[in-house]
């Protein structure tokens, strides 16, 4: 291999030593300008690795001279959005659930941000669209065991249903009626075939009729004479088209039997104030939302305050 | 790989210096820049009395609220097909100029022709006509010179400014927008904006010229592909004009020479600074500068004027036989450009009846998913839907929205309860927007597991008019 220079006379550049078919190469040296903004990239990186994590060390990565991390700029965006809705998560939590309806905008805000807490915290039992499942209450529809207003609502969501050592949870106690023997076998069937009869399933018959006789003795303190049930125990009605565990004769004498305990845990140690009340908003809103009404026996059943709109 | 003395690729501006000329094209070129640049400048400050729920600007592309208005029209983005539509008619209809008078395009509206001309006006009015334009660009850097030139470069600067400053005045309430520009306020891309349409058109207009046209702009290419035999083109009758000669010449040797006296005339006037006398070609713009500049020399010696004229290829070969020369009128209609002029029409055509039949009320509905269906305690089925009202009149509706196609329906929104139920339900739609109902709807348990009906929305005013949408009842 030749050690001279060659010199390409055209252009005047050092041509390449090696050769391919008669086909050389010239030896052009790269641009100024490039050659610097090279330069210039590596000093960056350098400069970048330092100041941001990036070497790998044994357990972790070097954490960089600024301390910035992903993790924490998620925190800085989460508490500034925090921050920023905040004014109005203060207006919720100061505002009585039933004056909620008549501030549409505080409403509908109450209502989004209920939708939000509820994928996290009430989908688990409930299901994404609040529909329920065998023992947990579909959230869409109009039947309620404790109350469907506003107030009710926020209140079955603060205290819980059945919530043990929490004094002012729901609660109420369905005796197992078959298995402590309150009833006999024959009498849980006759039942059985009486509130078949009322929730409009079966046609009366001899059972049926002994049965009427077994439910206004043991059932009525609670579910009402008619079978309505009655909201301050969490009775269910028992005349509606809705079951929670299901309407079927089998199902019906199992509940009989054993009783059903249904359980939903308290919010009010997990949640704050202004969650709950978004919540309930939000459960309102599904589609059986009761508008609000006065406590007392004079006035029950008259609304004082519709929703809105109304 | 570049051998040395090679000859460069690389070919440098001649500086063109086009003489004033007057005459029927001069003038029409006159004409069509005063309307060009009125329609430029005039329009954003039209108003047009929408009433109070819209802007009051005649032609105005609201780009942050997506509408664009112009005039009594209003288009909202999912209209945008009639923008297209309207791109469509500009291209068909630069087909249908290119196929029956050549590139008028270039000639006469094109933004780089006409502010181009503009700027070689303020040219002459500060340097003299082409000699002494020429005296000076040849003449060394002096006082004199430099004041001329700086004079030249801010008037050029000025008419870049205001072109650029319009341009912001189309997509913001123009009043308003002058004020926040000249008080700091307005948004960085407006600034932005005017200074990039600034700077091109000082540098396109003042510097680049013909050099766009000659070598930036595709349209010339298209063209060239576009133009037949049967075009209007710029021609020179060289069977009529050579062999060139002075008057002397002529009248020494009679018989001998053509009608061209070589007076350099349509050289001198070019914009683009060809010589058309070498045919047709990418250069020429077809202003007709050269044929006022003939036309009068011709006028001057007592010859017929039209040395230099439009023609189409075709004539220029019947002319050559012996023909007389066509009227320009005629060749205008024929089946190319009467199909181009039905395909344009067509279009145009379409739009205006769609734009005259269409709706200004939209109903979409989406069912809800999940649960799909709800069974409430008296066995009846609820169905959810979220129903999208969109209202595209400036003012307030109020509307009906009534289910159709299934009997016994009852209808209630989230603002209602079922107490309140019927078999359709009222909303009052803002003004040029979109309303969004949550809807429940009932029917007796009893039926098919799917059930398709329609959502119908009805305004209830005089003007009435309506939509509405297929949707599907699902039970267990």
């Amino acid at each position: 291999m030749a050690d001279e220079k060659r010199i390409d006379a055209a252009t005047g550049t050092e041509i390449k030593h090696h050769e391919w078919d008669g086909i050389q190469e010239l030896d052009t040296p790269l641009p100024r300008w490039w050659l610097w903004t090279f330069y210039a990239t590596i000093l960056f990186a350098i400069g970048y690795t330092i100041a941001y994590p990036a070497w790998p060390m044994i357990d972790r990565a070097t954490s960089g001279l600024l301390g910035w991390s992903s993790r924490g700029a998620l925190d800085r965006e989460m508490a500034a959005r925090d921050k920023q809705i905040a004014p109005v998560r203060q207006a919720i939590a100061t505002t009585p659930i039933e004056a909620l309806p008549g501030r549409p905008q505080l409403m509908q805000a109450a209502v989004e941000g209920g939708r939000a807490a509820f994928r996290v915290h009430c989908v688990q039992c409930h299901g994404s669209g609040a529909a329920g499942s065998k023992g947990y209450p579909n959230l869409n529809d109009d039947d309620w065991l404790w109350g469907g207003d506003l107030a009710a609502i926020e209140k079955t969501i603060t205290d819980g249903v059945r919530n043990p050592g929490h004094a002012a949870t729901r609660q109420s106690l369905m005796p197992a009626f078959g298995k402590d023997q309150l009833l006999t076998a024959e009498q849980v069937d006759q039942v059985v075939a009486h509130v078949r009869v009322i929730s409009g399933q079966d046609k009366p018959g001899a059972a049926s009729q002994a049965g009427a006789k077994v439910f206004a003795d043991n059932c009525a303190v609670c579910h009402g004479p008619a079978g309505k049930g009655m909201r301050e125990l969490g009775a269910p009605n028992l005349t509606d088209a809705i079951w929670l565990y299901g309407g079927d004769t089998d199902t019906i004498r199992e509940t009989v039997w054993n009783s059903r305990h249904g359980v939903m845990p308290r919010w009010d140690d997990k949640l704050d104030k202004a969650t709950i009340r978004m919540l309930a908003a939000y459960v309102h809103s599904l589609g059986g939302g009761e508008a609000t009404r006065v406590e007392t026996a004079a006035a029950a059943g008259k609304e004082v305050m519709g929703d809105a709109g109304q | 790989m570049l051998m040395a003395g090679a000859p460069s690729l690389y070919e440098k501006r001649k500086g063109v210096y086009p003489k004033a000329v007057d005459g029927f094209y001069r003038r029409l070129k006159w004409a069509i820049m005063a309307v060009t640049l009125a329609i430029y400048w005039g329009t954003p400050w039209l108003r047009w009395d929408r009433g109070p729920y819209a802007p009051d600007q005649a032609v105005l592309i609201d780009l942050a609220h997506r509408r664009f208005y112009m005039f009594s029209i209003e288009i909202w983005p999912h209209e945008f097909y009639y923008v297209a539509g309207l791109l469509i008619m500009a291209g068909i209809g630069l087909f249908l100029v290119t196929s029956a008078v050549g590139r008028a395009w270039c000639g006469y509206a094109c933004p780089q022709t006409v502010w181009t001309d503009l700027y070689q006006h303020v040219e002459r009015f500060i340097d003299g006509d082409r000699n002494a334009q020429l005296k000076l660009a040849k003449a060394p850097w002096s006082a004199g010179k430099l004041a001329r030139r700086l004079v030249k470069w801010s008037v050029w600067l000025a008419i870049a400014f205001i072109t650029g400053g319009a341009w912001i005045f189309y997509f913001a309430d123009a009043p308003t927008l002058q004020q926040q520009f000249w008080s700091g306020t307005a948004a960085p891309v407006a600034y932005a904006t005017v200074g990039v349409l600034t700077a091109t058109t000082f540098i396109l207009g003042g510097f680049m010229r013909e050099q766009v046209c000659i070598y930036m702009c595709p349209w010339p290419r298209i063209q060239t592909a576009m133009l037949d035999e049967k075009s209007l083109v710029v021609t020179y009758k060289e069977w009529r004009g050579e062999k060139r000669g002075s008057l002397k010449k002529a009248e020494a040797h009679p018989g001998e020479f053509g009608d061209c006296i070589d007076c350099n005339q349509c050289v001198a006037v070019c914009p683009t600074g060809i010589d058309i006398r070498e045919g047709p070609q990418i250069g020429c713009i077809t202003c007709a500068l050269c044929i006022d500049a003939c036309d009068k020399v011709m006028a001057q010696i007592g010859r017929p004027r039209g040395l230099i004229d439009y023609c189409t290829q075709d004539d220029a070969e019947a002319e050559k036989k012996g023909a007389p020369p066509k009227p320009v009128l005629k060749t205008l209609l024929r089946p190319r450009t009467i199909a181009y002029f039905a395909i344009w029409a067509s279009i145009g055509g379409a739009m205006l009846f769609a734009l005259g039949a269409r709706t200004r009320l939209d109903i979409s509905a989406q069912q809800d998913r999940n649960p799909i269906f709800v069974r409430l305690s008296d066995g009846t089925i609820r169905n959810a839907y979220t129903v999208k009202l969109r209202n595209m009149e400036a003012r307030p509706r109020e509307v009906e929205v009534s289910a159709t196609g299934i009997t016994g329906a009852k209808l209630w929104t989230d603002a209602g309860s079922r107490e309140t139920a019927g078999t359709s339900v009222r909303a009052t739609v803002p003004a040029d927007s979109v309303a969004k109902l949550r809807i429940f709807l009932t029917l007796p348990a009893a039926g098919p597991a799917r059930q398709d009906f329609a959502f119908a929305v009805r305004a209830i005013d005089r003007e009435g008019g309506g939509d509405s949408e297929p949707a599907r009842f699902e039970r267990p």
